[in-house]
């Protein structure tokens, strides 16, 4: 009678034991920090001798004043709703070409995945380079057929875009890994059937490679997403959100309010709304995945 | 007998080694921001090392931190970390942020002796007006520079212009810029007249067109700014008018790091640039160019640009006294002199000017005193009291001019708004 | 149309599309091993050269950032393989008091990676004094969600009778996880090293805050500070940077391709 009880205690403590590195490390890089900056946008930014005073929601009424945080966020939502159905839609070409019979199938993969390896700054630079007006590669081409230089990066209506075109340019290869390991699941019974029927090969993919690649779109959906609001490697190192803040997006601008500026009571403030952001996806998660992955 | 004398001398050596590193008390972090890619880090690092040499008590440990923007930023997060360099090269308009931040000491403090007060005073008074203020002086003029235009001399000869002649008003820029703008079969531009970069800090060169047009941007405290000044308003429309109205400049934001590219490659036939670049363009271009002062519209003129040296605070007396001497030994006159031939920027002393070397080098080079000549007509760069933040909002209505977002009137009120809301709180 | 011409004419477009797609690269690298003068101009008998390798290795301590990276990324993986495996342990196999709550808030990670929170991050740090120091760049990844949540699943797989027969041995916990558990894992083990080794290689935001010298600085700091020139760009230089940095982990991929892709599955569906 003894034993089994001393043996559950022992396990509530060796329990406690193991994730205690853990569970000490997470809460201080994430929980605590996350609690500190919802109270520190509610103070004002210390300076000098100032000490923070308590000042309401004086930061949050400055944010919705800023022009240049409606920007950031605009600009990151349309980056979230660019960016992540375009490298889906690409992830799934590359995966159905690869997966199929063409000739040089590794070659194309080798293409298509590369670009994920690169460290984005690397990346970045890259393509700075590839946009480059006149001389830039991009431009070379397009002048080959007539059309007039294009400063992608110094206009504000192509910076975004260029800069979305980096991000697809590096996500589309990784998803289209799980887009290949889901097809090479696929039954191949459900095609020979198909191919009985005479079906065409679009109904094929509607009724049947779509619907069982959900799971997956799904997943690589919800990573996507999560990624497009912590986007800022390629910000500064390519356009420093500029031209006249076209390219700032939330963390970036964070990053610039908190390090450039040194108003940590307004970069509390913008956290909040980043941090926000990222719960309302976590139950999107919850809600569309949660049949598909269990997590207990 | 030869392997053991061997072994004696590197034994002696290891000696030597270990010892230095004990009589070495003082150790100097350097932050500088020099980006010109390789040969000037090694510059600054060979600087350091002869220092370490000529006081074999200091050691400085050089770091170089990319661009000015990028050294502000990591000098202020090491700073507020409490891991502050001790001497580091900024942007001389970083002066009111570093003062706010209480993170410099100012150099009156510490340079006290008769040669400290007389070295103090050796630098062009243009440079000393971004380096002091409340009666102190912040910064010792290190890497400084004015705005200079460069023109390709092959390309002025095809367009028919006389190859010796730079523009010297604007309205002789814009019309040399509109025979110097060539265009291909089906319209697209295959070489343009002039750009003058927008890209990162396009204030800077924006305010070389206000200084022209007679106006100043901001008041000595750094508490005020004058960005609806209707002589800037017109200057801004100005700036606009090159890409958009005499389509002499390429539309949109021209990037600042490329534009000396875009100079070799013959892409734009003059530019406007920091005298620091003379070296990189005396190098890289392969045609005949010339140097020369900015033109002129009510007057001629630029600000004045780049880099101080601070001193950072700190509790021990002997770091101070060393970066002092380290700054000393950075802005002596042969070592100005011979920053200015390697790079470009104006010798920031006039007494760098009358070394041997200079004398040599703007003989055969006459185009190097270009810069230093035109101090006379050089005001203060743009340099408020949370500076970042005042001039991106400057910035921001400048690129939003230049792309055509905003006309220049609407955008420059809503930057003096913004800057007015940011200075209140300095204007006790 | 014959099918054969219609399955040439579109295999042709795929390798349209690849190409255009490995164009930005194709670009870089033709830029890094041409002089200056042909960066921008195609001409077929542009002479190779190594030497804006040699003028990106030296003009910057590239060693340096080299060696920096390499004890960052290996300093990270060994850490999270003790701390994650100690946790996934104790949840996969027991449940104990306040564990399914513990389970739900180390998830939170996921979502709120510590790049999220760097002003506070920061300010912990400098409290702790771990500011510019290898340490520091680390230590808030170590205690991964991802790890943590990915070896649990595989332990929870492992089935309980191997554990209880090692028990019955007299071995402890410590020694059946490494006994029983780490053996059976390792393929994940693996999946789960390749991708924090690849994510910390990569990482930027995080190092760029934390680090202020030479000797902490990871490759992607450095190669930003490299590239961010004020006085003009050599592209030749700064594509063969932008290469250096990434060739490890490229030419371990063409090496290793499979494991790679492999590894990136295992780590992310299952």
């Amino acid at each position: 009678m003894a034993a089994p009880r001393a043996s559950r205690l022992n396990i509530h403590l060796q329990g406690w034991l193991l994730v205690l590195p853990a569970v000490v490390l997470l809460a201080t890089f994430t929980h605590v920090p996350a609690v500190e900056t919802v109270i520190d946008s509610f103070f004002s930014t210390p300076h000098g001798k100032r000490p923070a005073v308590y000042i309401g929601f004086d930061q949050y009424r400055t944010m919705l004043a800023d022009p240049v945080f409606w920007l950031a966020f605009r600009n990151n939502l349309l980056y979230a709703l660019i960016t992540v159905p375009l490298a889906i839609a690409l992830a799934l070409l590359m995966a159905l070409w690869v997966n199929g019979r063409i000739k040089g199938r590794a070659a194309l993969r080798l293409a298509f995945f590369t670009p994920t390896i690169l460290p984005m700054v690397a990346a970045a630079n890259i393509w700075l380079f590839f946009y480059t007006p006149d001389y830039g590669l991009l431009n070379q081409i397009i002048r080959l057929f007539g059309f007039e230089s294009v400063n992608w990066l110094g206009s504000p209506a192509t910076a975004l875009p260029a800069l979305m075109a980096v991000t697809v340019w590096k996500e589309a290869g990784f998803f289209m890994i799980f887009f290949l390991a889901a097809l090479q699941q696929v039954p191949p019974v459900l095609y020979e059937a198909a191919r009985m029927e005479n079906a065409s090969s679009w109904l094929v993919f509607r009724r049947i490679t779509w619907p069982l690649l959900m799971p997956t779109t799904l997943f690589v959906a919800v990573n996507a997403l999560i990624n497009a609001f912590r986007v800022v490697d390629q910000v500064i190192a390519m356009t420093g959100g500029g031209p006249n803040n076209a390219t700032a997006l939330l963390l970036f601008y964070i990053f610039q309010v908190a390090f450039s500026f040194w108003d940590s009571g307004y970069a509390a403030a913008l956290s909040v709304v980043l941090l926000s952001t990222l719960a309302i996806i976590a139950f999107l998660q919850f809600f569309l995945l949660d049949r598909k992955i269990h997590y207990r | 007998m030869n392997r053991f004398t061997r072994f004696l001398t590197g034994a002696a050596l290891a000696a030597t080694v270990l010892g230095g590193s004990h009589a070495s008390a003082t150790e100097l972090t350097f932050y500088y921001p020099i980006a010109v890619g390789g040969p000037i880090t090694k510059i600054v690092d060979g600087y350091a090392a002869e220092f370490t040499k000529a006081h074999p008590d200091i050691t400085v440990k050089p770091v170089y931190t990319g661009s000015y923007q990028d050294s502000i930023v990591k000098a202020m997060t090491a700073a507020k970390a409490g891991n502050a360099p001790d001497v580091a090269i900024l942007l001389s308009t970083d002066m009111f942020t570093l003062i706010d931040n209480e993170l410099i000491e100012p150099y009156d403090a510490i340079a006290t002796s008769d040669a400290d007060k007389a070295w103090i005073k050796a630098f062009y008074p243009a440079f000393m007006e971004n380096s002091q203020a409340g009666g102190h002086t912040w910064g010792i003029p290190f890497q400084r520079s004015t705005i200079v235009q460069y023109w390709n001399k092959d390309a002025f000869k095809a367009a028919g212009l006389d190859p010796e002649k730079p523009p010297k008003s604007w309205d002789e820029m814009v019309d040399f810029g509109k025979k110097l703008t060539k265009r291909d079969g089906s319209g697209a531009v295959t070489q343009w007249g002039l750009e003058i970069p927008s890209s990162g800090f396009p204030y800077w060169l924006f305010q070389a067109l206000t200084t022209q047009n007679g106006a100043i941007l901001a008041n000595q405290d750094g508490t005020k700014v004058a960005y609806t000044d209707p002589k800037v308003i017109e200057a801004a429309q100005f700036f606009a008018d090159l890409s958009g109205k005499y389509q002499v400049m390429p539309k949109g934001i021209i990037d600042w790091g490329t534009t000396p590219k875009d100079f070799f490659e013959g892409k734009t036939a003059m530019m406007w640039t920091t005298t620091g670049n003379l070296t990189n363009v005396r190098t890289n271009a392969k045609f005949a160019f010339g140097v020369a002062a900015m033109p002129a519209k009510a007057r001629g003129g630029s600000p004045t640009g780049g880099g101080n040296i601070y001193i950072f605070k700190n509790d021990d007396k002997a770091k101070l006294k060393a970066a002092l001497e380290f700054a000393r030994f950075l802005s002596a006159p042969e070592r100005a002199a011979d920053w200015g031939i390697a790079t470009g920027y104006v010798a920031t002393r006039p007494d760098a000017w009358d070394t041997d070397a200079m004398k040599k080098y703007t003989a055969e080079f006459p185009a190097a005193a270009v810069a230093r000549d035109q101090l006379k007509d050089a005001v203060a760069e743009l340099s408020t009291h949370d500076n970042q933040r005042v001039t991106k909002a400057l910035n921001d209505a400048l690129q939003a001019i230049l792309t055509g977002a905003k006309q220049a009137k609407p955008a420059l009120d809503d930057a003096q708004a913004e800057a007015t809301r940011i200075l209140t709180t300095y204007q006790h | 149309m014959s099918d054969r011409s219609i399955r040439l004419i579109s295999t042709a477009a795929v390798w349209l599309f690849a190409l255009v797609w490995a164009l930005p690269l194709l670009y870089a690298i033709w830029a890094a091993v041409h002089p200056s003068a042909f960066a921008t101009h195609f001409n077929l008998a542009a002479p190779l050269t190594f030497e804006n390798f040699t003028r990106a290795w030296t003009a910057a301590p590239f060693a340096r950032y080299f060696l920096n990276t390499t004890l960052l990324v290996l300093g990270i993986m060994a850490a999270q393989f003790v701390i994650c495996t100690l946790a996934a342990f104790a949840l996969a196999r027991w449940t104990f008091v306040g564990s399914g709550v513990l389970f739900a808030l180390i998830l939170v990670q996921l979502m709120v990676t510590p790049d999220v929170l760097i002003l506070e991050n920061y300010l912990t740090l400098k409290q702790m004094g771990l500011i510019d120091t290898l340490t520091g760049v680390g230590l808030p990844y170590v205690a991964s969600a991802f790890g943590i949540f990915l070896l649990r699943q595989t332990f929870k797989s492992i089935p309980s009778e191997l554990d209880d027969a090692a028990r019955m041995e007299g071995a402890s916990t410590l020694q059946t996880i490494w006994r029983v558990y780490l053996p059976l894992a390792r393929p994940v083990y693996v999946a789960y090293g390749l991708v924090s080794v690849s994510y910390h290689w990569n990482n930027f935001l995080w190092p760029l805050i934390v680090t202020n010298s030479v000797e902490t600085r990871p490759l992607t700091v450095g190669l930003q500070v490299f590239a961010s020139v004020d006085q003009g760009i050599d592209w030749s230089v700064i594509s063969a940077a932008a290469l250096m940095t990434s060739a490890p982990l490229m030419i371990a991929f063409l090496l290793f391709q499979r494991a790679f892709i492999q590894s990136f599955l295992r780590a992310g569906i299952r």
